[in-house]
């Protein structure tokens, strides 16, 4: 994973609450097997809407989203994820995340900073009155800027510290591997295993 | 030190204790006992493991289905949907590569994967079940701790059969007295999260308890364990109790002889200490409790089926409002609408949420000797093959056909929409499934979510109805109050 310490770019606002996964990325675009190339598949159904936000520019090269809250609902897909990084998002600010995505975030490296929806009000206003102005989100200091708004935001310091570092999870997992070859020894034995099968 | 029931089966899976505090804590690295795998959130994981060149960890603790891209009709023929077919074979290659025990379509064990788990037996108290899904909750019913996950978790506990997990908050949600007769679980839920909000049970493990949750059948908590994601939470449980156990008994991988005394011994101790506290308590009244509807585009959005469409002036805060007018838009709605006098063009029974036996039978005890409003279609999808053989063994095929549903075959079908079971634009429907997100069901469909008795009531009133709204049926047909 790629590290991230801080990132400015432009920001673009979309008032919605509850923006849930279906609507990041339809369920028809989930039947691919590849990892990227789902930046067609974003907002898909918002997007045939000329007036939809990012059909505009400069907001159509926008790199940090800021959402309302329980952004990421719904489904595990971490597609919704991928799309996002596909199409240039490298950070999505908003109130409250729902914990799947919050967690498929952090494994791929997009940042999801929470932010207190009174500053992602007073962001949301700066970027419609002066369309095209950057943000930027400080992962070291944990603070958003935007023109002259200066914001705290929330990350979990575990998730903060893997995106510094651009830390591969399975790699840090396996370093324990002998603690998870002593803890299946004390496995009961009446739990089920799925082989060999037993069909009804 | 007292302990709830998600703190137990959380720290008896704990194979290396968190850090602490700081920087670069790492949490709770914790042992998954059953994995469970379908085609859609899998391929990109078993690609991981190649391209890191890591070995699957415990195939034996694995198990894939198809289910959220096969098609419901004509199952004996090439997919038509090429992605889709390409998808599916992927899942075959991988499986037997790795090893993985796969139940494709056209096995008597294919279906839903939160169906086919529970219905072998693998699912069982006081396990750590995942699945790259997020319906994965519906496995807590068993006490189980079960949570969604993403890809980049599935490789992860593909590659180590763990997950490093962080603290979670527990909520209590107490659910006191007995529903009236065409109530049921699933108004319970959606209750629930009408109450608390999509967002209500964010970082919590949800514990339903009280006398109406003890009441009810496996299927039943089933569905309200399965519908704790849509509150946003962590993960929901039941405590395992005597109708655990028999749900549990002589099902394929449930535990025998000593075995199953030693694991009944155990899941004995699987119950909240009397002493010990939850973070937040939720009540709610079984006794007044009515069928329950959603009228917008999140499953938050829902009010008693006896109310009128709100209006956004009912709502304080201003997302909320927001929420509500672009809700109704998409739903095609007038704020003060009785909810009965909405008609919708299709009904679902089907999905997670409400596929399982106790779910048709109870539709079909609605709809026997009656006819069906010949403006509705109405699909029957069964969550598994395993249960579409029994409604057949129990003559339920018949009931439905005579009716004037579809009786098809096991999947997510028109839950999601990935096979061709979708909606058109416009297209309204009474939905047993979990979601009634925009374009969930297919592009510009409006989904209601309800109960399987209200579905039926709808198929046959061609309104949003509950079976109580229903003239007496010819050969009476007795309402189920145990129904799911």
């Amino acid at each position: 994973m790629e590290k991230f310490t801080t990132h400015t770019g432009i920001g673009v606002p979309l008032r919605q609450s509850n923006v849930d996964t279906d609507q990041i990325i339809p369920a028809v675009y989930l039947k691919r097997i590849t990892r990227t190339g789902f930046e067609d598949a974003l907002f898909s159904a918002w997007r045939k809407d000329p007036s939809f936000i990012l059909n505009q520019e400069p907001f159509n090269a926008g790199s940090v989203l800021v959402a309302g809250p329980d952004f990421g609902t719904g489904s595990s897909r971490e597609h919704a994820v991928w799309a996002l990084k596909d199409y240039g998002f490298k950070a999505v600010l908003s109130s409250r995340f729902a914990d799947i995505f919050r967690g498929n975030s952090g494994k791929q490296g997009l940042l999801a900073a929470q932010v207190a929806q009174d500053d992602i009000e007073l962001i949301w206003k700066e970027l419609e009155n002066a369309p095209g102005t950057q943000v930027t989100v400080d992962l070291t200091s944990k603070t958003v800027v935007c023109g002259n708004i200066v914001a705290p935001f929330e990350i979990d310091d575990y998730t903060r510290w893997r995106l510094l570092e651009g830390l591969d999870d399975i790699g840090l997992t396996l370093q324990h591997e002998s603690d998870i070859t002593a803890y299946e020894a004390t496995r009961p034995a009446f739990l089920p295993k799925t082989l060999p099968a037993r069909l009804s | 030190m007292a302990k709830t029931l998600a703190e137990k089966v959380w720290d008896a899976h704990v194979v290396r204790k968190g850090d602490g505090e700081g920087a670069n804590a790492q949490p709770d690295l914790l042992f998954i006992d059953l994995h469970l795998v379908h085609e859609v959130t899998s391929p990109q994981a078993f690609e991981g493991l190649r391209l890191a060149g890591r070995k699957l960890r415990r195939a034996d603790l694995t198990i894939a289905t198809e289910d959220h891209n096969t098609p419901t009709l004509d199952i004996d023929k090439p997919i038509a949907d090429l992605t889709s077919r390409t998808q599916i074979q992927t899942l075959r290659n991988n499986c037997a590569e790795f090893g993985v025990r796969l139940h494709s379509l056209g096995d008597a064990e294919q279906g839903i994967v939160h169906v086919v788990g529970p219905q072998l037996g693998l699912t069982q108290p006081g396990m750590t079940v995942v699945c790259g899904d997020s319906h994965t909750s519906t496995h807590g019913a068993f006490g189980a701790l079960a949570m969604g996950i993403g890809t980049s978790e599935v490789e992860h506990v593909m590659a180590t059969q763990t997950l490093s997990l962080k603290p979670f908050k527990t909520m209590a949600i107490n659910v006191e007295g007995t529903l009236r007769p065409g109530v049921t679980a699933k108004d319970i839920i959606l209750a629930v999260i009408a109450k608390i909000g999509t967002g209500g049970g964010q970082g919590y493990v949800l514990e339903y308890r009280g006398s109406a949750i003890r009441a009810l059948s496996m299927d039943a908590r089933m569905t309200i364990c399965n519908m704790s994601i849509e509150a946003g939470a962590r993960a929901g449980m039941v405590a395992p109790d005597e109708t655990t156990y028999a749900y549990m008994k002589g099902r394929p991988h449930a535990p025998q002889g000593a075995d199953w005394d030693a694991a009944v011994e155990y899941w004995n101790t699987l119950r909240t200490d009397d002493d010990a506290t939850f973070d937040v308590q939720v009540d709610l009244d079984a006794n007044t409790l009515e069928p329950f509807v959603t009228w917008g585009t999140n499953p938050g959005q829902g009010v008693s089926l006896s109310e009128a469409v709100p209006s956004p002036e009912d709502f304080g805060d201003e997302n909320a409002k927001a929420a509500a007018e672009r809700a109704l838009q998409y739903m095609g709605l007038e704020a003060g609408t009785p909810m009965k006098d909405i008609r919708v063009d299709t009904v679902f029974l089907g999905s997670c949420t409400n596929s399982r036996m106790e779910d048709l039978r109870a539709a079909a005890d609605i709809i026997r000797g009656r006819q069906k409003d010949p403006n509705i279609r109405m699909l029957v999808v069964p969550g598994s093959a395993r249960v579409r053989l029994e409604a057949e063994a129990e003559g339920l095929d018949k009931v439905f056909k005579d009716f004037g549903a579809e009786w098809r075959f096991a999947g997510c079908s028109m839950c999601l929409g990935m096979n061709p079971d979708q909606l058109d634009v416009g297209e309204r429907c009474a939905s047993t499934s979990n979601r009634n997100f925009e374009g969930r069901q297919g592009k510009g469909g409006r989904t209601h979510l309800v109960s399987p008795v209200v579905a039926a009531a709808t198929a046959i009133r061609g309104t949003l109805s509950s079976p109580s709204d229903l003239d007496p049926a010819p050969e009476s047909a007795a309402i189920r109050t145990d129904a799911a």
